[in-house]
């Protein structure tokens, strides 16, 4: 027998503490404070891990909630941080209309290749993110006279935030600034993800299939969420650009694209907190690296990925998640 | 005169020097039971994929209450009325039944593409998918992850997305399928306690399951109908027991 | 005397036929299995190690290597799948995508280990160095050699799906797998077979690859995308198809630098996405 209570029927009353805000996620988010009283000097690389995250986290909606395999996602971000580089020397510095310039560009081409993207699925869909991706980077390279093609472009002023907070050299405007950002972002997208929309996204994921015999507009799901993921994208490149006020074609590539991929799948995709994780153990551990040439930073992380995907396949979080099950199981029965 | 709840007419499909459908004409009364039956690779399961939109037909025409859905997407069907279960289980493994009825039922109702609001708020759809899923006897189970519901019940929430749908039409592909006779029962309880208005098609083997529920007997061989016509009808039919009953008599 | 035109369709000729015997084992085993193998170049690669570990460290003459460049990444690749792959068959795209790219990773990283960065020339014999003066064309005869083995290498596969019993079984697993296995035959063991077949083809393509495009530990990624264009454009499972992908995105890639240079790889991409937009299946793919 169902409960009837003032918050609604048991079925509701489940919902809802399933999509409560736990404190863990409060620790989380104070702890991304830590940086500017414990590691002041790392304020840069905070900066580069809250923007990267961002990216992260647009990937992991279309990847861990809609299924969309993309090799091609870095096209959003670069095309956005090109865009807002560019809107800087050509019109004028200030951050906030640079991001937003940055983000509607972004946007606008994910919405024209929404249209594409949802007609397919498995390797075209794969070949298509990849290639529209590639063709992008050589479009740039190739449209030097706007992109400085492969020096970069050059000359990037930004103006202070809100005319008094200049981007230092140390980095606390840039790490705050970003902060924020992914912060609001985030909370925007958590709500997304408990949502009806973000529901029928998890359908999609769960079985493509079945989504039109209950009546689903799938393909219109997919667009919009596609959308709304390459504008975050275009947002966290608009930040690069604005932050380290030089963009380079690195932005758009393969590499870039493959990168973020490793990250929200080392961090657990479809989990919200996968990207971020993911994001931030990757790139920590690549600046403590970095000292080793490219080639052995591949091999460790050929090495991480084939490991994740054979015995962590829902990452970093996903092995957490079964290890607590697993210890609250033997807590349990002891 | 009873007015036709689904009618086609003319329907065909081949693939290359494959017919899979030929010329198939055949008209759902509202509230009628109708089995389909035949041979395996009858075309019986391409019939449903044709009416549901699944497969584009090569020649003919779907009439859906008064509407031509012919040209309609899946979807779109669905929204008309018409909904359709799965053969081989075609759920969403991660998702536990209560979200999984949830959602049929936020997209019914529209409200699918709504992101700013909580999923708890939309009691309404919340609580309507809890009672499917309570008629269905799932209820008890409705917060397990689908992949972890035993095959029986797996096999009941099929149904339960499909009614999600509030259809006037419900066609079921083998709904008790690879479910043991003893729990078939329950399935088959739920079907006969389904309304009078809702009119059903379904796929089925057993044929005392066929006798039992059937107003109305449609035989599918090769693509094409053989013929149709009361269960006595049929069971008194001889080309029938040789083309499908007598093969299961012996074996 | 002929026109330019006819140069570029030559060498275009040529590339195609390399890229298809790098990417019809990729085109074959995709449409068997629904396996993603992204580490397919890095087997490319290796057998274009073998080959310069022979010429330059052993003094083997170029083309006596080029049978071991096809058997070590065949057998490798038997390894390589009875360990890793064999678990992921009924995976997700993404699972497979990842486990490969790692692979594919590694195996960069350990070419450059043993090898270095550095691109690694090989002595070809006398007779295939050079170019020789043909109708006005300047024709190479390492780029015949390449059209004569590609040809022969095409007929061999063609001829042994089409008229040995093993080809038919591959044919069928291609076709159905299901039904396939439901007729006794042993869908693993073809796969494994067709597998080493392919990935050796891919070594022999790396190693006939590093006189005209160069042999670096990048190899696996940079030519994973043309490969990978050949594959999707082509359809999967298709030996036909890879062909014709393969010469269509030569010709393509070698025109487009020829004719309009800033463009550069540009021109590829456009084909292939048109292509998939119009056939998402490729050229001669089934689903």
């Amino acid at each position: 027998m169902a409960l009837v209570t003032d918050a609604g029927t048991e079925p509701v009353r489940y919902l809802k503490f399933k999509t409560r805000w736990h404190w863990a996620e409060t620790l989380f988010w104070l702890a991304t404070l830590l940086p500017f009283f414990l590691f002041p000097d790392y304020l840069q690389l905070a900066s580069q891990i809250a923007i990267t995250a961002l990216f992260a986290l647009s990937l992991d909606l279309i990847l861990g909630y809609a299924g969309i395999v993309s090799l091609g996602h870095a096209a959003f971000f670069g095309t956005a941080a090109y865009a807002a580089g560019i809107f800087s020397k050509m019109v004028w510095g200030e951050p906030f209309t640079g991001l937003i310039v940055g983000t509607a560009a972004a946007a606008l081409l994910g919405y024209a290749s929404s249209f594409i993207i949802a007609r397919f699925r498995h390797l075209a869909l794969i070949m298509i993110t990849l290639g529209m991706g590639l063709l992008l980077q050589q479009a740039a390279n190739s449209a030097g006279w706007l992109t400085g093609g492969s020096d970069g472009l050059q000359g990037i002023e930004i103006w202070p935030l809100l005319g008094h907070f200049e981007f230092d050299l140390w980095g606390y405007t840039a790490y705050a600034y970003s902060l924020i950002a992914l912060f609001i972002v985030f909370l925007g997208v958590r709500r997304l993800i408990n949502s009806p929309f973000g529901l029928a996204l998890r359908g999609i994921r769960e079985n493509a299939v079945r989504m039109p015999a209950i009546g689903a507009p799938s393909r219109k799901h997919i667009r919009s969420i596609y959308t709304l993921s390459a504008a975050i994208a275009g947002l966290a490149g608009a930040l690069l650009a604005q932050t380290t006020q030089t963009v380079a074609l690195d932005a758009l590539g393969f590499q870039r694209s493959a990168d973020v991929l490793i990250m929200v799948v080392l961090g657990g995709a479809g989990r919200l907190y996968g990207g971020l994780i993911g994001t931030i153990v990757y790139m920590i551990a690549h600046d403590q690296f970095s000292g080793i040439a490219p080639q052995y930073w591949y091999f460790w992380i050929g090495l991480l990925l084939i490991a994740v995907v054979m015995f962590l396949p829902n990452g970093i979080l996903g092995g957490l998640q079964a290890a607590t099950a697993w210890l609250q199981n033997r807590w349990s029965k002891r | 005169m009873i007015a036709s709840a689904l009618k086609t007419s003319g329907l065909s499909k081949s693939f290359g020097s494959l017919s899979v459908a030929r010329d198939i004409a055949l008209d759902l009364p509202v509230g009628g039971r109708y089995a389909l039956i035949g041979p395996n690779g009858a075309g019986k399961t391409t019939l449903i994929n044709l009416m549901t939109g699944m497969l584009r037909p090569d020649a003919g025409q779907i009439v859906l209450g008064g509407d031509d859905i012919t040209a309609l997407e899946p979807q779109d069907r669905v929204r008309k009325g018409l909904a359709r279960t799965f053969q081989i289980n075609t759920l969403f493994p991660g998702l536990n039944a209560l979200e999984a009825v949830t959602l049929a039922v936020a997209e019914r109702r529209g409200v699918s593409n709504q992101f700013w609001r909580n999923i708890a708020e939309y009691r309404e759809s919340i609580d309507e998918a809890y009672e499917i899923l309570a008629k269905l006897r799932l209820g008890d189970d409705c917060y397990q992850p689908t992949r972890e519901l035993p095959y029986g019940r797996q096999r009941l929430l099929e149904i339960a997305l499909a009614l999600a749908t509030k259809p006037k039409v419900l066609l079921l592909d083998e709904p008790a399928a690879g479910v043991p006779h003893e729990e078939s029962g329950e399935i088959f309880e739920v079907v006969a306690g389904l309304s009078d208005e809702l009119t059903l098609l379904f796929i089925e083997h057993d044929m005392h399951v066929v006798f039992r529920f059937a107003s109305h007997i449609i035989v599918l061989v090769g693509g094409a109908i053989y013929t149709e016509g009361t269960p006595a009808e049929i069971a008194a039919d001889p080309g029938v027991r040789e083309v499908y009953l007598g093969k299961r008599h012996h074996g | 005397m002929l026109p330019p035109v006819f140069g570029v369709l030559f060498d275009g000729l040529a590339y195609g036929m390399l890229l298809f015997l790098l990417s019809v084992g990729l085109s074959v085993t995709l449409g068997l299995m629904n396996f993603v193998n992204l580490a397919h170049c890095a087997f490319a690669m290796v057998g274009g190690y073998v080959t310069v570990l022979l010429v330059n460290h052993y003094g083997w003459p170029f083309l006596w290597t080029l049978p071991l460049a096809f058997l070590v990444p065949a057998i490798l690749s038997v390894g390589f799948e009875r360990v890793f792959y064999r678990r992921f068959y009924g995976k997700s795209d993404l699972d497979q995508v990842l486990l490969t790219i790692g692979i594919a990773f590694v195996s960069v990283a350990a070419a450059a280990w043993f090898f270095g960065t550095t691109q690694q020339p090989i002595q070809t014999p006398e007779v295939l160095r050079g170019s020789f003066h043909v109708l006005g064309l300047d024709i190479a005869p390492y780029r015949l050699f390449l059209i004569a083995v590609g040809g022969a290498i095409t007929l061999a596969l063609v001829g042994g799906l089409e008229y040995t019993r093993f080809g038919a079984q591959v044919r069928a697993a291609v076709d159905n797998q299901r039904m396939a296995s439901g007729l006794g035959i042993n869908v693993e063991r073809t796969f494994a077979i067709t597998f080493a077949v392919g990935s050796g083809l891919a070594g022999l393509g790396g190693a006939l690859a590093i006189e005209i495009v160069g042999l670096d530990p990048n190899f696996s990624f940079t030519y994973l995308i043309y490969v990978l264009i050949v594959v999707a454009v082509g359809g999967l499972g298709s030996i036909g198809g890879s062909l014709a992908a393969a010469v269509l995105i030569g010709v393509s890639d070698i025109a487009g630098k020829y004719y309009v240079p800033q463009l550069g790889a540009f021109l590829i991409y456009l084909v292939m996405l048109a292509i998939l937009m119009w056939r998402p299946s490729g050229l001669f793919g089934r689903r």
